[in-house]
């Protein structure tokens, strides 16, 4: 006998609805229960279904690991010279990748803490998703500085621990303000996803049997879905949302403090930390978008993930996409506007010098212009060509990270110390090695645990009247 | 159905969080205070339905944060001033605004920290055996019912008024819960 609840679904229209403007709304598209939607999500962890393409992507993404692996061990064994950096170009490859990475995971918190705390019901759908991407993407973040010391297995000298020589970190290093704000990042970003997963942990629980019930059971801690313990989830949740905020803004203003704090001309400059924070989300809503556009086609999620959904990340797109352009703009009017010769030059050579001036045309292309697309309400709603603009997104943040790296280091204040940096092989296999990571993690966490919020679509539903726009 | 001392208590199970919701209030209108009651997604105001007053949750993380950021600053102030004074170019040794990033991130993590495990310890995680995990049905409490559980242990419960009450609030499920 149905419910109350499902009497009331069952007399909501099916077709997608707009607002006047236009734009989809629905949140949730077809005829939805508290039921359904629980095995619609909570059934592909535990029935597997579309076996085929989760192997062949596991498959690939561990060959990619295997490279990586043997990138790093042939890093250990001999040295970062067999990467192209050099004096000048120290930094090369691996800071380029660093904060590329970081900066795709904090779409994630951005998601899952910022648009929690406006409210933003759309982020339903998508938040474990890319709350998981998020811890993902800085596993591979922090990968990179620690590759890059030289000697990795003495990266502890970076903590604060008593040690025999008597010594501290620098603590007036941005180097060092990077270790305690990416490492406070995972740590919070991990605390926030697992509380977020203990009750869907506990309804696969209940939906398994078995040894898995066992693993489900254990991680789900007990949780019995008591008032008193959603309440204090709930404030613990919301709490944690509001320090992420702050601490995600933080995050990426220390990695652009590693550059601004230098003197290096390009570098030094009081627009990085908002324009580093803009890119970073920018590039994150972009391989949002790159991941969640297959996943929902192949696992059929169109009616948890609707174009409503798609059409607000194309904004976002679209929004901090232009952030990222007046980042550029303003630092090629600074540079003009300060009178700084050695500014002016690195501003010049960027855009017409010999060497990188072809990367930076490329950026402005692949970065600000193609992603304009999102102007369109067509390419916002079409999967197809949102994932394009977005891949172009995401490949162009990587380069312009690439061109503040190498670029502006290339050319010092003396000639005289002048030097090219370019990459070898080991620098591509690493960078295409931690794809692999990343893409492991990923496929592992598709497989074993609900990639959308259970609880929280649940939520939607009950409440489906409150919430539909 | 089974004796009282033998009993965690009596389970209702309701098809609606507006019904579980009403007959929380009921019930501790009627009196009852050892009670609880299992949704599958939090609904506002059901733990004060319950009568239950504050979490406790928002004071632990203030208080992971005032020591993260109090001993943040102390262990910067000391290694860079006291422990291991460098002088460079005649700055001031307790140069602040140098302090600021990590005494920042330390405040987050010492909080998020303290909220994080005070919050499953104020939730006696983990707990992998309880009570009403015995009843078959409640495993439908992480999917669509909602149910209300009044102890043995409640001063005001006595087993056939207490059935007959829970019955007046129009459950489509009424079991014993065995200890």
């Amino acid at each position: 006998m149905p419910n109350t609840l499902e009497k009331v679904r069952a007399r909501e229209p099916i077709a997608s609805e707009r607002s006047p403007l236009g734009f989809p709304v629905r949140m949730i598209e077809g005829e939805a229960t508290l039921g359904s939607i629980t095995d619609q999500i909570g059934d592909i962890p535990i029935q597997h279904p579309h076996k085929t393409f989760w192997l062949m992507g596991f498959v690939l993404s561990i060959m990619a690991l295997g490279i990586f692996g043997i990138a790093v061990v042939y890093l250990l064994y001999r040295g970062i010279g067999i990467w192209g950096v050099n004096i000048p170009v120290a930094w090369g490859f691996a800071i380029t990748n660093f904060v590329w990475w970081i900066g795709i995971g904090h779409a994630g918190t951005f998601i899952s803490a910022i648009l929690l705390l406006l409210n933003q019901k759309w982020r339903t759908s998508i938040n474990r998703f890319t709350e998981a991407m998020t811890l993902f993407a800085v596993i591979c973040a922090g990968m990179f500085p620690l590759l890059h010391l030289g000697r990795p297995w003495l990266f502890y000298w970076l903590l604060p621990y008593p040690d025999m020589m008597t010594l501290w970190p620098q603590f007036r290093s941005a180097l060092v303000w990077d270790v305690f704000a990416v490492g406070t990042y995972f740590t919070v970003s991990l605390l926030f996803w697992y509380l977020g997963l203990l009750p869907d942990l506990a309804t696969l629980r209940d939906k398994t049997s078995g040894a898995r019930q066992k693993v489900y059971a254990f991680f789900a801690l007990g949780w019995r879905g008591s008032a008193i313990h959603w309440e204090r989830h709930q404030m613990a949740y919301l709490i944690l949302a509001g320090l992420a905020t702050p601490l995600v803004l933080s995050v990426h203003s220390v990695v652009s403090f590693d550059f601004s704090i230098a003197l290096v001309p390009g570098w030094h400059s009081t627009i990085f930390p908002p324009y580093f924070v803009a890119g970073a989300i920018y590039s994150g809503f972009a391989m949002v978008l790159n991941l969640m556009l297959p996943i929902r086609k192949i696992y059929h999620l169109e009616n948890l993930i609707t174009q409503r959904h798609l059409n607000a990340m194309g904004c976002v797109l679209l929004a901090t996409c232009w952030m990222v352009a007046y980042g550029y703009i303003s630092e090629a009017f600074m540079a003009w506007y300060s009178g700084e010769v050695f500014e002016r030059y690195v501003m010049f050579n960027r855009a017409f010098g010999p060497t990188y001036g072809w990367a930076f045309w490329v950026l402005v292309g692949i970065n600000v212009i193609i992603p304009q697309a999102a102007w369109s309400r067509k390419v916002r709603i079409t999967p197809v060509l949102l994932f394009f603009a977005a891949l172009s997104a995401n490949a162009g943040m990587w380069l312009e990270r690439f061109v503040i790296v190498v670029q502006s280091l290339h050319r010092d204040f003396l000639p005289s110390s002048w030097g090219v940096f370019k990459p070898t092989i080991w620098d591509w296999l690493t960078l295409g090695g931690s794809l692999g990571l990343f893409f492991t993690l990923l496929f592992l966490f598709i497989r074993y645990l609900p990639m959308i919020s259970i609880t929280e679509v649940r939520e939607l539903i009950a409440f489906k009247e409150e919430s539909r726009l | 159905m089974t004796g009282v001392n033998r009993s965690h208590g009596i389970m209702a199970g309701f098809e609606d969080p507006e019904q579980l919701l009403n007959a929380a209030r009921r019930a501790h209108t009627a009196g009852y205070r050892k009670m609880d009651a299992y949704s599958p997604f939090p609904i506002e105001g059901l733990a004060q339905a319950l009568g239950h007053k504050q979490t406790g949750v928002a004071f632990l993380f203030l208080m992971g944060g005032i020591a993260g950021a109090l001993g943040g600053y102390f262990m910067l102030w000391y290694s860079m001033a006291v422990d291991w004074p460098m002088n460079i170019g005649g700055r001031p040794l307790n140069s602040w605004p140098m302090y600021v990033p990590i005494t920042f991130e330390l405040t987050i993590l010492c909080s998020s920290l303290l909220g994080f495990v005070g919050t499953l310890a104020l939730c006696r995680f983990p707990e992998p055996y309880h009570p009403v995990f015995n009843v078959p049905e409640f495993s439908r409490a992480s999917r669509d019912r909602f149910f209300l559980c009044i102890e043995t242990s409640d001063p005001k419960f006595e087993a056939s008024a207490t059935l007959r009450f829970l019955e007046g609030l129009d459950p489509y499920y009424l079991e014993w819960v065995e200890q």
